[in-house]
């Protein structure tokens, strides 16, 4: 009888070239995304060694991180960012790699539109010079964000070089509450692990609030997984995720999908396989989450007070440096703080999963007069969904206003910059330090509560604004 | 694109006793716009290390004439965040040649292995040992010697041993990268490639 092994295990070794002594694995790689930051130094390596891209259709170039959010039709205004631009689409032209641009159809951020187009597939290796790659591991994809030099490596040879990360389960049982999404179970498990309590491995998503979740509420969860130090996240495919890739453009078709289904359904941890760590959680005791400091992993359920320096990992100078940072105090409330800006979108809530949810509470009131909210699918496929489902209609009838599709305020490259010293509820992924524009501070939050802060104009539990689902 | 080989480097050490130091607070995102790898060293630590008027603040390590040198010391959880290799480009580009922290970032520390930074990992009370000689003489000079993987105060030879695989290490001692070897099993690689379904 074979060794048991674990879903990670079962993808990763079948994606091994040559394994070299006390040394990294040589593993092979399905599907390299592209975007316009990380990837210019890269094609240059190409250039000055004089190669070629080696499998340019299994690369995938799209324009998200500095792109402006309105008027998209005019020529980019920042001219380092037109260049980066210009470059990214010189490059997929020269090398025959597809590529969608500004004001392309499929243009959106990188992590959004792989999944739509079915480029994103269960046991696939997938990587892209972004962190945020690990949202691809919804799908039972092994997905990991990689720096410019491997970005260069995968392009000349289509592999990397990785030592093998350890292997992590985290387990979490039983029912979601009402008004708690699947952002607030991310920040929950960070808010456990802290920001480094999951590095050096790759993580496995397992039990019933993962096998009830959507592939929205999923790819929001792995995407999460770097926050915790973890390289990736994984969740075995099943048939929500077989029902989701099913007949998308670059799924397969035919022959070629029983085949693949035929593989894809062997993807599942064996029964007694076993992991270098497994932690389960009750997530019928996770409430609707916010930040209150400078790294994911200060998080708390909304209704609670800001720690002591004492009771939290690590050290209480850097703790209270990060309270200084954010004008907190130690046992403040969160709730009732006013807020300055709400952020609706990223690769980790800018699906329309989230927009239902904003909308769902901004139905029917009105944005507070002292909150300037952006709001930015995280693509055009998502920005024509918004519209086709009547979401539009309500957001406009409430005071806000739909942005076009980018990573935006998520990392402020472009010019939708939080100012020094305002305080922005934002559904992105990080809420370090000027992340969001110099000296801008950012409560992370599930678009409920974002929602919630953009109709009161402070930060305001969602269960409040909901109407309880009758059974 | 070959790095410089690194074999043992002697030098004082620049201190940053902060935790979780995130790669945005090491290049913040709005200079990550080159095209070129150039000039990042001149926006290390930019939000930390100047004012909004660009003017330097000068209890910031890097603004601190007491300290100098090639090797950074930082906090746990040094380079957490995002995957930019700007990060590690900027650290080159100012002059670090080895950063010594109690805990890296997988890929942070995998960005510095590949463009000739060397990370070293020590306990946390060698860290802390490590910032108090600084602190009681910025002149302390530090010893990392990559053949025998180790670091040592200087002055009073108190000395750890730090992990690295003996294929980085090589590397590094070679000023090799990825891409050569990678290159160089390429026809191995085009036979797997074959064998995959999509």
């Amino acid at each position: 009888m074979s060794a048991k092994k674990t879903l990670f295990d079962k993808v990763w070794d079948s994606h091994v070239v040559h394994q070299i002594e006390n040394g990294p694995d040589v593993l092979f790689i399905d599907r390299h995304m592209v975007h316009e930051v990380t990837s210019p130094v890269a094609f240059l390596g190409l250039k000055n060694r004089n190669i070629r891209v080696l499998h340019p259709e299994k690369t995938f170039a799209t324009a998200d991180h500095n792109t402006p959010t309105i008027n998209q039709h005019l020529p980019v205004e920042d001219p380092l960012s037109a260049n980066q631009l210009k470059m990214l689409e010189e490059n997929a032209n020269e090398y025959g790699i597809s590529y969608w641009g500004l004001g392309h159809e499929k243009n959106g951020i990188v992590h959004v539109v792989g999944p739509e187009y079915g480029i994103t597939l269960p046991g696939a290796t997938i990587v892209c010079g972004d962190s945020h790659t690990s949202t691809h591991g919804a799908f039972g994809a092994i997905a990991f964000g990689i720096g410019t030099s491997e970005v260069e490596m995968v392009l000349a040879t289509q592999c990397i070089m990785q030592p093998k990360p350890k292997s992590m389960r985290i387990n979490i049982t039983g029912e979601l509450q009402f008004g708690v999404t699947p952002k607030d179970v991310a920040l929950f498990i960070i808010s456990q692990l802290t920001t480094s309590g999951a590095t050096g491995y790759f993580v496995e998503y397992a039990g019933d609030v993962f096998t009830n979740m959507t592939m929205e509420g999923r790819m929001t969860v792995c995407n999460l997984s770097i926050e915790m130090g973890a390289r990736g996240g994984m969740i075995a495919p099943d048939e929500t995720t077989f029902h989701y890739v099913k007949g998308r453009e670059f799924t397969p078709k035919g022959e070629a999908w029983d085949t693949a289904m035929d593989y894809w359904q062997t993807l599942y941890t064996d029964e007694g396989a076993e992991f270098h760590k497994e932690l389960t959680f009750d997530g019928s005791q996770i409430e609707p989450m916010i930040t209150y400091g400078t790294n994911p992993g200060m998080g708390m359920g909304i209704s609670n007070d800001i720690p002591n320096a004492e009771a939290v990992q690590g050290g209480a100078a850097t703790y209270k440096k990060s309270l200084q940072y954010m004008k907190f105090d130690e046992g403040d409330s969160m709730i009732g703080k006013p807020i300055d800006f709400v952020f609706l979108g990223s690769c980790t809530n800018g699906r329309i999963e989230d927009f239902r949810a904003f909308a769902s509470i901004v139905k029917g009131r009105q944005k507070a007069d002292n909150v300037t909210a952006w709001l930015v699918p995280g693509s055009h496929k998502v920005e024509s969904a918004i519209k086709e489902e009547g979401i539009l209609d309500i957001l406009t009838e409430a005071g806000f206003e739909l942005r076009e599709p980018g990573c935006s305020a998520c990392l402020a490259m472009n010019d939708d910059k939080v100012p020094p010293g305002k305080l922005a509820v934002s559904t992105s992924n990080r809420n370090f330090e000027g992340r969001q524009g110099p000296g801008s501070r950012t409560l992370l939050a599930s678009p409920l509560v974002a929602a919630a802060a953009a109709v009161t104009g402070k930060v305001t539990d969602p269960r409040e604004l909901m109407e309880m689902e009758t059974a | 694109m070959a790095y410089d080989k690194f074999n043992t480097l002697i030098s004082s050490a620049v201190p940053l006793p902060i935790e979780n130091v995130d790669t945005d607070q090491i290049i913040p995102a709005r200079f990550l716009k080159a095209t070129e790898r150039k000039g990042f060293g001149d926006n290390l630590f930019r939000d930390w290390r100047y004012n909004p008027d660009n003017s330097p603040k000068e209890d910031f390590a890097l603004n601190n004439p007491r300290y100098s040198g090639k090797i950074l010391v930082g906090g746990k959880n040094f380079g957490s965040g995002s995957s930019r290799e700007h990060a590690a480009w900027a650290v080159y580009d100012y002059g670090f040649r080895v950063v010594i922290s109690s805990f890296f970032a997988d890929i942070f520390r995998g960005n510095c292995l590949n463009i000739g930074v060397l990370p070293v990992q020590v306990s946390p009370e060698f860290l802390q040992k490590i910032f108090a000689a600084i602190e009681a003489d910025p002149n302390t000079e530090f010893k990392v010697s990559l053949p025998e993987q180790t670091v040592s105060i200087v002055t009073t030879g108190e000395s750890e041993s730090f992990d690295i695989n003996d294929y980085k290490k090589g590397n590094m001692t070679n000023g090799f990268d990825d891409i050569d070897y990678l290159l160089n099993i390429k026809e191995g690689i085009k036979e797997f490639a074959k064998t995959r379904p999509f």
